[in-house]
């Protein structure tokens, strides 16, 4: 039996997420790829925004920031640059990171600097009662959107890639092993790394759009689901509703705090 | 700068010295976002943070610099950025957060005219009240505003040591003309400066409480990435630096952030008092504006009026204790300012109605002349 309660701070749970609620099964799997990795708690820094995800860092024994809504990249980026050693991690939500953060989200991915970010895609602004995202699909409902979205989504992953990450995938929390595989990889990657998670929130969104339980929206990712590999060969009319999960972008690109010590180093040497 | 920094003996504008005081202070990171007037300071830093091994690196805007000092500061490293006007506007929510946290970090914020774009190469003195208040909710803050090149140095170094010393943001309110002025500085050498540190926690990390109320009001601060995994959030928390809803543990911290700044008043406002002994006419003004009244009262003096000024090196918190003490004296305050009496209703406030209280105020991009000081002070005589 894995042992979380090494890396959780047991004194602040309960958790403050509701019932069937994805949120959950991505904290496990991120604790189990920071064991596998075999990351030390004093070298992992996780920085979040604001948001039901985001509060993740509160029940985590590490260095530990919650930050400004949409600001959790610039932290981030401040705490790399000064002590690059730091294994930096941010917890953010769609709203938090595309949103109102969404400049610093594309500028973070432009330097491709060695953050990994969790990006929980829930579809909504869950902990403000279910207002209107920008990955809320056309024409579901949220609570400033009663007549159903009217807007165009993000391709949240699509973004970080046309933006310059090194890595980026998307996951579901029912494919719990993948998503710790995904993390895993995605820590372990130089340079700027997403993973886009769909956690589901019953709540504010599956209950307003008739989607059921926790349980029965995690079971209807597996039925949406479809691989980046599969995905190449399926037209755009096909993809509509579905999740294609995997591995969309691994590359190599120069890191931000990598290039910035080669100045340094120039400076040293003389 | 680089082609005088073999010597003791430079001339340097404002913004320069500000680049030199932030690294003379021990500065190791750098984050900002051009702005006029301010961007000399970015230039300067970019030059010479690498060669020192330090961090320069200009962010997307001026949100995101300010969170990423935030965010470097936390590590150990000092930090500061440099803005203007609208710059300072957007760093405000994450002012408020390094207050809340209680981060040591340093903003300047050369002024120029305002509201909104405003006067982007004109000086002002519009953003006093956004220094104290820009921020919501109650919270301390510490402003500093030096007069002349070299004292922006003395003022940037002293910035950093308030902030290590009572880990709270501070700011540095410079204005157009201070940032772009080239004077002749002599600028001390390393071993003549104070230089005050955070102080470190002494306690085991099971021990420590990030959040402690000590009896001064300041606790030890642990860098990330040194053993002492803690929480740090905007959210109101308690000792232990996590969010709490306890009325009384909300409150404790509130009166501590206040307390720490309100207890210290001693160490942190400085004021010159030049010629105000026997003054009968007493100016109240900072920054460049206090270059123009201290001009004005040489030349009354020198037409036999009994003139003086009170000139606040620290503006926030305000140095009302300074003005009360010579308000049994004089016969009436002077505030000379570029703007429409931010600091004059300040002024009035803290006198009371004791004495009159009457404004020079300057908003169109010029300077205040000596000459419009002169004459007002000669109409008290």
């Amino acid at each position: 039996m894995f042992n979380y309660d090494y890396y959780l701070r047991l004194s602040k749970f309960p958790l403050i997420w509701c019932a069937g609620c994805g949120d959950g099964i991505v904290l496990k799997s991120l604790i189990r790829a920071i064991h596998k990795i075999g990351l030390s708690k004093d070298e992992v820094c996780m920085v979040s925004g604001i948001g039901c995800s985001s509060r993740l860092p509160g029940y985590v024994d590490f260095n530990t920031l919650h930050t400004l809504h949409g600001r959790a990249l610039t932290f981030a980026t401040g705490v790399k640059m000064a002590n690059p050693k730091l294994h930096v991690i941010v917890i953010t939500g769609d709203g938090d990171a595309t949103a109102i953060g969404g400049n610093h989200y594309i500028h973070a991915a432009r330097r491709n600097i060695d953050i990994t970010v969790i990006l929980f895609n829930n579809h909504i602004y869950g902990m403000t009662g279910g207002q209107v995202s920008p990955t809320t699909p056309k024409e579901k409902k949220a609570s400033t959107a009663p007549f159903g979205s009217f807007e165009n989504t993000f391709n949240i992953s699509g973004l970080a890639q046309a933006a310059g990450a090194s890595f980026v995938a998307r996951a579901t929390v029912y494919n719990a092993v993948q998503l710790e595989k995904l993390i895993e990889r995605a820590i372990l990657k130089k340079g700027f790394s997403v993973v886009e998670v769909m956690s589901p929130c019953p709540t504010a969104y599956g209950r307003r759009n008739r989607l059921g339980a926790g349980v029965d929206m995690i079971l209807a990712q597996k039925e949406d689901s479809i691989p980046f590999a599969k995905a190449e060969k399926m037209s755009p009319g096909e993809l509509d509703g579905k999740i294609v999960t995997g591995v969309m972008v691994d590359i190599e690109r120069p890191e931000c705090r990598e290039e910035y010590q080669k100045l340094i180093d120039r400076f040293q040497a003389k | 700068m680089s082609s005088h920094s073999d010597s003791k003996v430079k001339v340097i504008t404002g913004n320069e010295a500000c680049a030199e005081g932030a690294l003379a202070a021990g500065l190791k990171f750098y984050a900002g976002y051009p702005i006029t007037p301010s961007s000399e300071v970015a230039e300067v830093l970019s030059e010479e943070l690498p060669k020192i091994g330090g961090v320069f690196i200009q962010m997307e805007d001026e949100i995101a610099s300010m969170g990423a000092i935030v965010g470097a500061s936390l590590t150990g490293a000092k930090s500061m950025t440099a803005t203007s006007g609208p710059g300072f506007s957007l760093m405000q929510e994450t002012i408020g957060y390094a207050a809340m946290a209680e981060v040591p970090c340093v903003v300047v914020n050369v002024m120029r005219g305002g509201p909104s774009t405003g006067l982007p190469t004109l000086p002002s003195q519009g953003d006093v009240m956004q220094a104290r208040w820009g921020t919501h909710g109650d919270h301390p803050i510490i402003a500093l505003t030096p007069y002349t090149v070299r004292e922006t140095f003395d003022l940037t170094v002293r910035a950093f040591n308030l902030s290590e010393q009572f880990r709270t943001p501070v700011i540095l309110l410079m204005d157009e003309i201070l940032g772009h002025v080239n004077e002749k500085v002599v600028l001390p050498e390393a071993h003549e400066l104070k230089i005050v540190n955070r102080q470190k926690p002494v306690v085991t990390p099971e021990e420590y409480l990030p959040y402690e109320h000590t009896p001064s009001g300041v606790s030890a601060m642990a860098n990330f990435g040194e053993g002492y995994r803690y929480h740090v959030t905007g959210l109101a928390h308690d000792q232990t630096g996590f969010p709490t809803n306890s009325s009384a543990e909300i409150d404790k911290l509130m009166r501590r952030l206040h307390r720490k700044i309100d207890d210290h008043l001693d160490e942190i406002i400085e004021v010159e008092e030049y010629l105000l002994e026997d003054a009968e006419v007493g100016l109240f003004s900072y920054g460049s504006s206090a270059r123009s009244s201290r001009h004005a009262v040489r030349m009354a003096r020198e037409a036999g009026i009994k003139a003086g000024l009170l000139r606040p090196m620290t503006l926030w918190p305000f140095p009302e204790r300074e003005i009360v003490k010579h308000t049994a004296q004089v016969k009436t305050w002077i505030v000379a300012e570029m703007n429409l009496g931010q600091i004059a209703h300040e002024v009035e406030w803290a006198v009371r109605g004791r004495v009159p209280v009457t404004k020079i105020t300057r908003v169109d991009g010029d300077p205040i002349s000596p000459l419009d000081i002169l004459a007002k002070i000669k109409e008290f005589v």
